[in-house]
């Protein structure tokens, strides 16, 4: 009973707006919103296994590629910078500068350095979604519990053991959210830097769609690319609810202590 | 240890940019990057005068400025408004947590083509990816902070008659408004970068289009300039939103708290 109704009650409005949307689009005649129907229809026509090997995975890899460089400058850097008080009170402007960027302003910018390759896509993600990580683990960093470090001192716990055993571990939740906000910048820099400049990719085909009036097959896109950001984040929930869970223990266990 | 030794954090925070601008001036000078792709700060800043002397760039400015305050406007009167009523209605709550889910995440880029076809290059184009970002930022915030509602003080208030306005008014919203000012904030900095980002890719009016024509014309050290630009914009609205935060929540704890300890 408990669990139907869990079920029910998750899917009950996405089933209700989408059967919504697919009877009242049906006799739709307006050329731009056609009848979810023809979306579904063009979306299975269109996103056949070539195509997605041809657009689908570039964007992929160039999005992996960019998060995962972005996830190593941002926490290396970023422990760098926490444990440095100098260092930090010298940068912080700097990096607050950097990261109030628009990070789309920075594709023309990186495509005069880099031409319009791969490269030049991987180098937008990284530079726009590595500043959320790195100010994130500058944040984490700063507030390790003064205690935990000197008991660690005390305990001869130093060097590397000292980052790995102590410093990340409590840093890592703050660590978890800078890196869940770059994955949102990340896929929208994705977008935008094959809708710039791209032979192949997710953001260049749907302009492509949309600039030749092909409009269920560019609708069929969007949703695509709602459903990758949707799958993504949901990946990321999983994995980080893996890593941190002692830390949803711990919250749980304080708030029931009140 | 004194601050004397430690050094002042607002000095060391100055030699840190004029540090970043001297490099920026030498790299290009000495050669290590053309000066056709990173003029040096110099020239920029000759740039970015003669942009302040035209009239374009304050219409530009103006343009940006406007479509990002309507926007943040209506999607934080929707997302209070959205979030206040799912938030207090269990059934609602339950309802629409999926749903919230999944819209969330869906990239507003991916709303580009429809923007262009439904408003080409006009103020809606902008609006509608400016409103779509930042309403889930404040509907999201907005929803933790009714959850976070103490119940003793809701029951407290149930067993005094308050009405559904009261309880709302005197319960609800004290709880829940330094939520709704985390996420003005966010979404104030979101609104910023998808105005900019519409008017770049779209071509909407605004510092955004500038930039892409200064891109095309080869103008670089403008381009750079304007760049600069929408980095201070989005310095300054940090900075202000952080400020009145401060400000009207001096009562709170989140703020008196800081103080305190």
């Amino acid at each position: 009973m408990g669990v139907l109704k869990k079920v029910l009650l998750a899917l009950g409005l996405p089933i209700l707006l989408f059967v919504g949307w697919f009877v009242l689009s049906d006799g739709s005649e307006n050329f731009y919103s056609p009848p979810l129907r023809t979306i579904l229809t063009a979306f299975t026509d269109t996103w056949q296994p070539d195509r997605l090997r041809a657009d689908v995975a570039p964007s992929l890899l160039r999005l992996f590629a960019g998060y995962l460089l972005a996830a190593l400058i941002g926490i290396g850097l970023g422990v760098a910078i926490g444990l440095n008080r100098r260092l930090r009170a010298v940068l912080e402007p700097v990096l607050e500068f950097f990261r109030a960027i628009p990070p789309p302003v920075l594709v023309p910018v990186i495509m005069l350095f880099a031409g319009i390759g791969d490269g030049m896509k991987v180098i937008v993600i990284v530079f726009g979604c590595v500043w959320p990580i790195l100010l994130n683990t500058v944040e984490g960093v700063r507030a390790v519990d003064g205690v935990v470090l000197d008991t660690a001192r005390a305990y001869g716990v130093t060097g590397p053991a000292r980052l790995t055993l102590v410093i990340l571990p409590s840093a890592s939740p703050q660590i978890a959210a800078g890196l869940r906000q770059a994955l949102s910048i990340a896929i929208i820099l994705m977008v935008i830097s094959e809708m710039f400049a791209a032979s192949n990719g997710l953001g260049f085909t749907i302009v492509q769609f949309q600039r030749s009036f092909a409009i269920p097959e560019m609708w069929s896109g969007i949703i695509l690319l709602g459903l990758l950001g949707f799958a993504l984040s949901l990946l990321f929930r999983l994995a980080e609810r893996r890593a941190l869970r002692w830390y949803e223990g711990l919250r749980a266990a304080q708030r029931r202590a009140g | 240890m004194t601050s004397a030794r430690r050094g002042n954090p607002v000095l060391l925070g100055v030699a840190g940019l004029a540090g970043l601008l001297v490099i920026l001036e030498l790299v290009p000078r000495l050669g290590l990057v053309p000066d056709r792709y990173l003029p040096p700060t110099s020239r920029i800043a000759a740039a970015l005068a003669d942009e302040a002397g035209t009239a374009a760039f304050w219409r530009a400015l103006a343009d940006t400025l406007f479509a990002w305050a309507l926007g943040l406007l209506i999607a934080v009167a929707a997302g209070v408004l959205a979030g206040l009523v799912i938030g207090s209605v269990p059934v609602l709550r339950a309802l629409t947590a999926s749903t919230v889910e999944f819209l969330r995440p869906i990239p507003s880029v991916a709303l580009i083509p429809l923007a262009v076809l439904l408003y080409g290059t006009r103020l809606g184009s902008t609006l509608l990816l400016v409103c779509y970002a930042a309403f889930w930022q404040v509907l999201v915030q907005v929803l933790y902070g009714v959850a976070d509602v103490d119940p003793v003080a809701d029951e407290t208030a149930r067993s005094y008659r308050f009405s559904t306005w009261g309880r709302v008014r005197y319960v609800l919203w004290p709880t829940a408004l330094p939520y709704v000012f985390t996420g003005v904030r966010l979404a104030a900095s979101v609104a910023l970068v998808l105005a900019i980002t519409a008017e770049l890719v779209i071509g909407a009016p605004g510092l955004g289009k500038e930039i892409a024509t200064a891109q095309n014309s080869d103008a670089v050290p403008t381009m750079y300039a304007l760049i600069v630009v929408t980095g201070a914009l989005g310095v300054l609205i940090n900075v202000l939103t952080r400020t009145g935060e401060r400000h009207l929540l001096a009562w709170h704890q989140s703020v008196r708290g800081e103080v305190a300890t």
